[in-house]
């Protein structure tokens, strides 16, 4: 194949490849150039003075994005292990079993993967309202589990769906305990799975918005709320930084574990909704 | 423990939590959305939402605008996702790097896109100011309006910065697992290399396409957040009115805003209908 394409060809390739990556990175270059300017006014190109205001106010003790930086790590990781504690066993369910009205629970899973949290965020609003949960820390990881605890689910269905029980059966007949064999067996072959699903729905939880908007009340500051306010006040410098500090768990989750993220694997699909 | 309990147990805790806070959540809404609620004494159900929406013209103006964002952002990304996996199914010089900067892409939150599209396309942007540098323009305002724009461009920008890679990457795996002996026997039979791919390559990977393109519109038509940044104050996109409405100080807003909420439901209920329809050998992976 190879010998016979001409050089047009070649080189429009290499030209839609140059521009693709022009493209795919050129919304984070003036982030990244505005978190280093100081009064960075049209029409010039460049700041004409660079400064590290910016990084400074946002690393301060007043600023309170560090504050919000682990308030938001706090939360991913609490709806991230607890979507595993609930996900873990429904994806055994749904990957090792055939049963009446499977296809049924698959829908019910994953139906809040596709719709969107506007639609039953309002309603939940009002019932937390009574519960005490609006305006919490609680409140927000419950909702959070909306769009993550799905994501496990159909993660590790894929992962159970792959794994051979035969090895829990010799276990037990050689007298190891249910919760020994699950340990020693069954938790080191699906840990890779567990990771990778944990990883990207740590992600998802990250990038929540308006869930933790309603919920949290303005009061559950997380990175993401912080980032819309000072963008639309204008502040473009500490956006720029708050905005670089707030993709990074995403390039290092990327870094961990760029094999699996090919559309092969069903843990793309979580990505629709970061 | 026979395995009808067993599936049972298993299920149990994760079906709580989703039909407690999902189904929960859109139940109460929906009774919201007809003023019933015996709880706090509303015990007869109306239509008034409804009509009060319905005959809003900020509902329709919405809407549409909505409807047209999510469709245009949908159908431009899936062309060009399928455009991207063409090339990115053979080797040339930057391969890997296009590669990383898509699964990079797929990362980072839509908030951040946004915020990158509005300093690339506001008529103070970086595209405005080299077009000063090019004496194109000489003030802001002479560079055209691609955000808080009617047309809602620069929307549709951040939307297919975003969803490129991610239907992107579900085709070209769609891709590499179909293999070239399919277009191989068709280039054999005399057929051209468009041909091939009309009438052999895109077929098959057209199911993949079209759940991940119904995820992508689900998802367009219910964000908050890229509107809300990138968007006109007037029409709104329709979960921005929304969370106006609901936020509204005049509380008699929130059963129109439970309405609007319902009817974001009711649209993302026909994407699972064509997501499940194409995609079931998918979720069974």
């Amino acid at each position: 194949m190879v010998g016979r394409e001409s050089i047009g060809i070649r080189s429009f390739r290499f030209l839609t490849g140059a521009l693709l990556i022009i493209w795919l990175v050129l919304p984070l270059i003036p982030l990244a150039i505005w978190s280093f300017a100081r009064g960075w006014f049209f029409p010039s190109l460049l700041p004409k003075t660079w400064s590290m205001k910016a990084w400074e106010y946002t690393f301060s003790d007043t600023a309170g994005v560090i504050d919000s930086l682990w308030l938001t790590v706090g939360i991913s990781l609490a709806a991230t292990l607890l979507s595993i504690l609930v996900g873990v066993p429904a994806g055994r369910a749904l990957g090792m079993y055939k049963f009446r009205g499977k296809e049924f629970v698959e829908l019910l899973i994953l139906a809040p993967i596709i719709v969107p949290g506007i639609a039953v965020v309002l309603g939940i609003h009002s019932v937390f309202i009574s519960m005490g949960l609006n305006n919490t820390v609680s409140g927000v990881i419950l909702v959070h589990l909306i769009p993550t605890l799905p994501y496990m689910v159909l993660v590790m269905a894929g992962i159970f769906a792959n794994y051979d029980p035969a090895f829990e059966a010799q276990a037990r007949s050689l007298g190891a305990s249910p919760l020994k064999t699950f340990w020693y067996v069954t938790l080191p072959a699906i840990m890779p799975g567990i990771i990778v699903g944990g990883l990207f729905a740590f992600l998802v939880s990250w990038s929540q918005y308006i869930l933790t908007l309603l919920i949290g009340g303005g009061r559950v500051v997380t990175l993401p709320l912080l980032l819309f306010n000072f963008a639309t006040s204008g502040r473009n410098d500490i956006t720029g930084a708050i905005g670089m500090i707030y993709i990074l768990p995403g390039i290092i989750i990327l870094l961990l574990t760029a094999r699996h993220l090919s559309g092969r694997s069903g843990a793309v699909g979580g990505f629709g909704q970061i | 423990m026979s395995d009808r309990l067993k599936v049972f147990l298993l299920l149990l805790p994760a079906l709580s939590v989703i039909v407690v806070l999902f189904f929960g959540g859109l139940l109460i809404g929906l009774m919201r959305s007809f003023n019933y609620m015996p709880v706090i004494g509303l015990t007869e159900p109306d239509f008034s939402a409804y009509v009060s929406v319905f005959t809003d013209r900020e509902f329709y103006l919405s809407f549409m605008l909505t409807f047209y964002i999510a469709f245009v952002s949908t159908v431009i990304s899936s062309i060009l996702a399928i455009g991207a996996a063409l090339l990115l199914r053979r080797q040339f010089v930057g391969r890997a790097i296009v590669n990383f900067l898509f699964q990079l892409n797929l990362t980072v939150p839509h908030l951040v896109g946004a915020i990158g599209i509005l300093y690339l396309f506001s008529q103070s942007g970086s595209f405005a100011r080299l077009a000063a540098e090019w004496g194109m323009i000489a003030r802001p305002a002479e560079f055209p309006a691609l955000v808080f724009d009617p047309y809602a461009i620069g929307i549709i920008l951040q939307y297919v910065w975003k969803e490129v890679p991610f239907i992107g990457v579900i085709v070209l795996a769609n891709m590499q697992s179909i293999g070239e002996d399919y277009e191989s026997v068709a280039r054999s039979l005399g057929a051209n290399r468009w041909q091939s791919f009309r009438h052999v390559l895109l077929p098959l990977v057209f199911p993949g396409v079209l759940s991940a393109s119904v995820m992508v519109f689900a998802f367009t038509f219910g964000a908050y957040e890229i509107p809300a940044i990138l968007g006109a104050n007037y029409p709104a996109a329709l979960p921005v009115l929304a969370y106006r409405k609901y936020t509204d100080v005049d509380l008699a807003a929130r059963p129109e805003a439970m309405a609007m909420a319902i009817i974001i439901a009711l649209l993302s209920a026909v994407m699972i209908y064509f997501y499940v329809r194409y995609s079931r050998r998918r979720i069974r992976g």
